[in-house]
């Protein structure tokens, strides 16, 4: 059984680009998680806030990337938060690798 | 419907215990998690593989699906037997995800589906909705946010665009009953958008609950690979082949960018991979960040016409006896 809307009118949302910042609940309810779960990804120094006291916190736009992987690993493989914070450093570190080598090796091609 | 091997699929004998099958999942799971993989199916595979602990991973479960026998093949037209379960009683223990609409026809022919798959209705506790002062009158909870990819080309983040996705969710309908809901959604594609950002459509996410507001939904950029083009960030790169002859004297050569063709000088004595940028070529600022456009980086390759003709052969036969060139000068030899 499916029902179908369709709905013609063009939306826009928000682009969340640089300037864009996210607040604790924005980034807890993306994560479909509590604050108190994001607030100990920060503690673990996996995603950093800007702003000194929790209660002003915002985040960058990039944190809710890291925070939906963590999220992922954390669920999915059972990892902990310290071992999710090593897992991300590690894919960035792995994304950067894989952009260099994808730039360079085109002139072997 | 086609018979699944889970056995096959885990990479363990059909008389491996639990521990084996446990730790066959682990290491499947990290090798196809999606996050971590780089496999072009990756995805597929980690839900197979999901699927197959799901089945095994259940003793219950595993008894139902090995009584139907050692001789079916990955692939088989299957049908499940009439009252091939009776005498089996499922708990329904726990569907992994919230995410069981992803399982196979296979799996839910033989295990239903429903289940103890349950509605995850608020974003899980904590004091992340901050609507406390609501609960006088009843529950009332927002909305989960949604999550989906929008895939577009490279031009479109320089034009803008609009693009009408679908959706699918489950619902319950006003009996109760899960049901896919589809919906279209037409989305205006600002221009500027790179690679991984979102766009958050508020209140396009779930319906909130007892009259509480309605989630967000968010959809990440993606673009599509592009023959020509390679992006990083906001910047462009793009290989553009020369001759011999333009890299040596110098030309003036037609380039294409993703906005139309432009025209561009070559120096003399310009060697392949040298990048040459056209400052703001790349894709645009986006409107409200007030940053600027990125660039676009042309990179020479000088390619070498084939000497696959008299004349072609003369030509190089005159350069290699008049010029006193050796590119491996610096190697010694």
């Amino acid at each position: 059984m499916s029902h179908k809307i369709m709905n013609n009118e063009l939306l826009t949302g928000l682009l969340l680009d640089e300037q864009c910042q996210l607040s604790l609940n924005d980034l807890s309810r993306a994560c479909s998680s509590s604050a108190e779960w994001v607030i100990e990804l920060v503690e673990q120094g996996a995603i950093e806030p800007i702003g000194q006291q929790q209660a002003q916190w915002r985040f960058h736009s990039s944190s809710l990337q890291r925070a939906r992987t963590a999220m992922r690993l954390q669920r999915d493989l059972g990892v902990n938060l310290a071992g999710v914070a090593l897992a991300l450093d590690l894919l960035d570190e792995i994304s950067t690798l894989r952009a260099h080598l994808q730039k360079t090796s085109r002139f072997d091609e | 419907m086609d018979f699944k091997d889970y056995y096959k699929i885990m990479g363990v004998e059909r008389d491996a215990t639990q521990d084996e099958i446990k730790r066959a999942y682990r290491k499947l799971a990290r090798k196809y998690h999606p996050d971590v993989s780089k496999e072009s199916d990756a995805e597929i595979r980690f839900k197979e593989v999901g699927e197959a602990y799901e089945a095994l991973k259940d003793p219950e479960k595993r008894a139902a699906y090995d009584q139907l026998g050692a001789n079916w093949k990955a692939g088989q037209d299957f049908n499940p037997p009439p009252d091939w379960d009776a005498g089996f009683e499922f708990s329904g223990g726990g569907f992994t995800g919230g995410d069981s609409a992803a399982y196979s026809d296979f799996f839910e022919s033989l295990f239903g589906r429903g289940g103890a798959q349950g509605f995850r209705s608020a974003a899980g506790g904590g004091y992340s909705s901050g609507h406390s002062g609501a609960y006088g009158g009843g529950f009332q909870s927002r909305g989960e946010d949604h999550h989906a990819k929008v895939i577009i080309d490279l031009e479109d983040a320089y034009q803008g665009a609009s693009r009408s996705i679908t959706l699918q969710s489950p619902e319950l309908d006003s009996s109760g009953h899960v049901v896919t809901k589809k919906r279209t959604l037409n989305v205006k594609i600002p221009k500027g958008v790179k690679q991984g950002q979102r766009i958050r459509l508020s209140g396009q996410g779930s319906a909130g609950i007892g009259g509480g507001p309605a989630g967000d939904l968010y959809l990440e950029i993606e673009f599509k690979p592009h023959s020509i083009y390679h992006v990083d960030g906001h910047d462009v790169y793009i290989d553009l082949p020369i001759t011999p002859w333009e890299a040596a004297l110098g030309a003036s050569v037609k380039v294409p960018t993703p906005d139309g063709k432009v025209d561009m000088k070559i120096q003399p004595n310009t060697p392949s991979g040298r990048k040459m940028r056209l400052k703001g070529r790349g894709i645009p600022g986006s409107g409200s960040s007030g940053q600027g456009p990125g660039d676009l980086y042309v990179v020479p390759q000088i390619t070498i016409p084939p000497a696959d003709n008299e004349a072609a052969k003369e030509l190089y036969k005159k350069m290699q006896q008049e010029l006193d060139y050796n590119p491996r000068s610096r190697l010694g030899v």
